[in-house]
């Protein structure tokens, strides 16, 4: 009898040893094996990740995650939207809910070195800016002494502000909400006189109040925000292809390459253009991807021009003018590292 | 080799075998496996942490938040450490937690023996509150409270005022702050005294009567004086001055005295009438439980309705009701942290949300909070198990 015993208890041990064994497959491989991204986008905000009534998803950060999937399974609609808020949207992605999280956040020191994520690189350049309503009469954001402040909770918007009215010798009242949707509500109801968040969310924002004339803009813009798609730490090669997923529809404005055009371009002469189709030079080998995923970001998302034109710009009720979002050589600061 | 091989396992086997040892080496060995899973996990958890970069450890605490928290106890702003708003977060739930369950019991009691009551309309009122608040979920009933009772206050610049002293308006309720003025200790030390006193002279009191059938009558009147009257006189005497800062509006709201927000009181609002139907539902099995027989008995000596109710059947019917009511108020406590829907600066809202966000430091901050949280309800629970065995009445 003893004997079984021991027996069994080595069988016992045994399973619980193997059960402690982990391994870790990289993320392009379960991506791959799943057969669509997981993306971690915004809750509900117009021009970078909103749902509409009939829950498709649209935005920059959405088509950023397009892009990815594109390159990577061949087809910029097998992606899956997991809306988070400011505050899950880390540890999401840290777990491994997530692949990629695209969720208009600002880029910082501390987010990049103590959270065990990297980012891949800057999809839009925001700033912090105020929003009040027209009948306060303010003109500037140094008359806001005393005032309440709607802010979202755990966003970089929380500091800045600390730090800018306390630079002005200002007092202020935080009211802090989770989502989007509830600091607009609190601010549309009265609640606070100012909200505060990246320019581009105000201006998404005041489509949604109910009477959106009657708020405005304050020109002052207290920080930098440069807003970009965040992956896990340790797996380089899916921070490659990030990186250069967003490179490639950069470089593709700065070509000329459109959704529309990219067929015709596959005979161009240009070498940069070649390079850039997948038609020559380093394609996809050293990402780990075909040789055309390039041409497919193109053709099925589109380069950087026509994505911000039809998400925020022209194209959408938000209107916003390109300002830093330009090409490097067009007045803005975006430059995308060559592909080749 | 073979011999000891075998005296070990003979012995254990033996153990197992001996029915009154059994069980302990059950236990021994279920403890055992126990304490190895926790290890493991805990193990498992620090190695994924590091493998992955993120940082660990609880140094976190003594760095500057960098945010503004808009109600606070103690002495707040941005350049504090985030230990500091973890104790502004504690020290806030506390108060609504601790302010929900007097105010749910009180209502609670109320609305429980009104559903019991003779009077129809009032019985049946108090049915219809019941089920009402009992049914809906409580978050809906927050913001139900939150943007109704914000949708009804006006603007800072058109306040609800009540002479120069109480505004109401849809950034808070606006009280005067009295402000400690030199020489104000000996009052407030007086005021102690004068507590113990009245206390004191209370339970000789009782005692007195007890013993002889004969007490003070107007004692109620004599403790008031004496808790009043001796605090005025050293006031007075001392001659120490007590000034009261009013609220003022500058520019877009109101500064100075003291300001109730009004994410406070819709959480209040909420949890109370939330909580007190199923207090109300908890005092009603506690006083059917009392037999019959004793009202009658009561009603036959010649007690009012009223002293029969709170000399005879609620002290017995305190036994069945204190359990469940302890479970009553631990929810109300663990239903505060529902605080973070609207805004109100508890503790899952500013450190396990803000400071976590900013931290990243999931782990640490959710078991510190999981820690406060427990901590809360073991006290309750204790208390009221303390509270519970003095007042149970031994019946035969």
């Amino acid at each position: 009898m003893p004997d079984r015993l021991l027996k069994r208890v080595a069988v016992f041990g045994a399973c619980v040893a193997l059960i402690s064994t982990t391994t870790v497959a990289s993320t392009l491989e379960s991506v791959l094996e799943r057969g669509y991204l997981s993306c971690g986008v915004n809750t509900g905000l117009p021009g970078f990740s909103n749902p509409d009534d009939r829950g498709q998803w649209s935005g920059l950060d959405v088509d950023v995650c397009r892009a990815v999937a594109a390159a990577t399974l061949k087809d910029a609609s097998k992606v899956r939207f997991i809306p988070l808020t400011a505050k899950e949207r880390f540890t999401a992605l840290q777990s491994g809910e997530i692949d990629l999280l695209s969720r208009n956040t600002t880029w910082t020191l501390t987010r990049d070195a103590s959270l065990g994520l990297n980012f891949a690189g800057v999809s839009y350049y925001d700033g912090q800016g105020f929003m009040v309503k027209k009948e306060l009469g303010v003109k500037s954001a140094l008359e806001l002494d005393g005032a309440a402040v709607c802010i979202q909770s755990g966003t970089t918007s929380e500091l800045n502000l600390a730090d800018y009215f306390r630079a002005n010798n200002m007092a202020f009242e935080p009211v802090v909400f989770d989502t989007t949707d509830a600091t607009t509500k609190g601010f549309d109801t009265g609640r606070c006189d100012v909200l505060t968040s990246d320019q581009s969310q105000l201006y998404a924002v005041r489509i949604r109040l109910a009477k959106p004339d009657s708020a405005m803009v304050l020109p002052e813009v207290i920080s930098k925000e440069p807003l970009g798609p965040v992956v896990r730490q340790g797996d380089d090669q899916w921070f490659n292809i990030v990186k250069w997923s967003l490179a490639v529809m950069v470089n593709g404005e700065e070509m000329g390459l459109t959704s529309a055009n990219v067929k015709a371009h596959l005979n161009a002469k240009d070498p940069g253009i070649r390079r850039l189709l997948g038609v020559e030079g380093p394609k996809g080998k050293g990402l780990g991807l075909d040789d055309l995923w390039s041409r497919r970001i193109l053709e099925q998302v589109g380069n950087y021009e026509e994505v911000f034109e039809r998400n925020v710009g022209s194209g959408s009720p938000l209107k916003i003018k390109r300002g830093l979002n330009a090409l490097w050589n067009d007045g803005g600061i975006l430059y995308a590292p060559p592909v080749r | 080799m073979g011999q000891s091989h075998n005296n070990v396992y003979q012995r254990l086997f033996r153990l197992w075998r001996n029915g009154d040892s059994r069980p302990l080496l059950m236990q021994a060995l279920v403890v055992l496996v126990v304490l190895l899973l926790v290890v493991w996990v805990v193990s498992n958890t620090m190695n994924n942490l590091e493998h992955r970069g993120i940082s660990t450890g609880f140094d976190f605490l003594s760095q500057e938040a960098g945010f503004g928290i808009i109600q606070s106890l103690v002495a707040y702003d941005e350049s504090h450490s985030y230990g500091r708003t973890f104790m502004v977060g504690v020290l806030n739930t506390l108060l609504v937690s601790s302010l929900g369950i007097v105010f749910a019991t009180i209502l609670g009691f109320l609305v429980g023996v009104a559903r019991l009551s003779a009077n129809w309309l009032l019985a049946r009122a108090a049915s219809v509150f019941i089920e009402t608040f009992r049914n809906i979920p409580l978050l809906l009933q927050i913001f139900f409270w939150y943007f109704a009772v914000l949708a009804a206050l006006p603007h800072p610049r058109q306040s609800l005022a009540f002479g120069d002293m109480l505004f109401l308006n849809l950034r808070g309720f606006y009280l005067p702050k009295p402000t400690m003025e030199q020489g104000l200790a000996p009052v407030l030390l007086s005021v102690a005294v004068a507590i113990v006193a009245a206390l004191v002279l209370q339970a000789k009191n009782r005692q007195h009567r007890v013993r002889t059938g004969q007490g003070i009558t107007a004692m109620p009147w004599l403790l008031v004086a004496i808790v009043v009257g001796i605090p005025t006189l050293v006031w007075h005497f001392s001659g120490a001055t007590l000034s009261v800062e009013l609220p003022q509006l500058r520019g877009f709201n109101f500064r100075g005295g003291i300001s109730i927000i009004p994410e406070l009181g819709a959480l209040l609002l909420a949890l109370t009438i939330y909580t007190a139907a199923f207090i109300a539902e908890v005092v009603r099995a506690g006083i059917e439980s009392v037999p019959k027989g004793q009202k009658e008995a009561a009603a036959a000596l010649g007690l009012k309705p009223g002293r029969v109710m709170t000399l005879v059947v609620i002290p017995q019917a305190m036994k069945v009701i204190i359990p469940p009511l302890t479970n009553q108020y631990l929810n109300l406590a663990k239903n505060s942290s529902l605080a973070t829907a609207i805004g109100y600066p508890d503790l899952v809202s500013v450190f396990a949300g803000t400071t976590l966000n900013q931290t990243g430091q999931a782990v640490e901050v959710i078991a510190m909070t999981m820690a406060v949280y427990l901590t809360i309800s073991l006290s309750v629970s204790l208390l009221m198990n303390i509270y519970n065995r003095r007042v149970a009445l031994v019946e035969r």
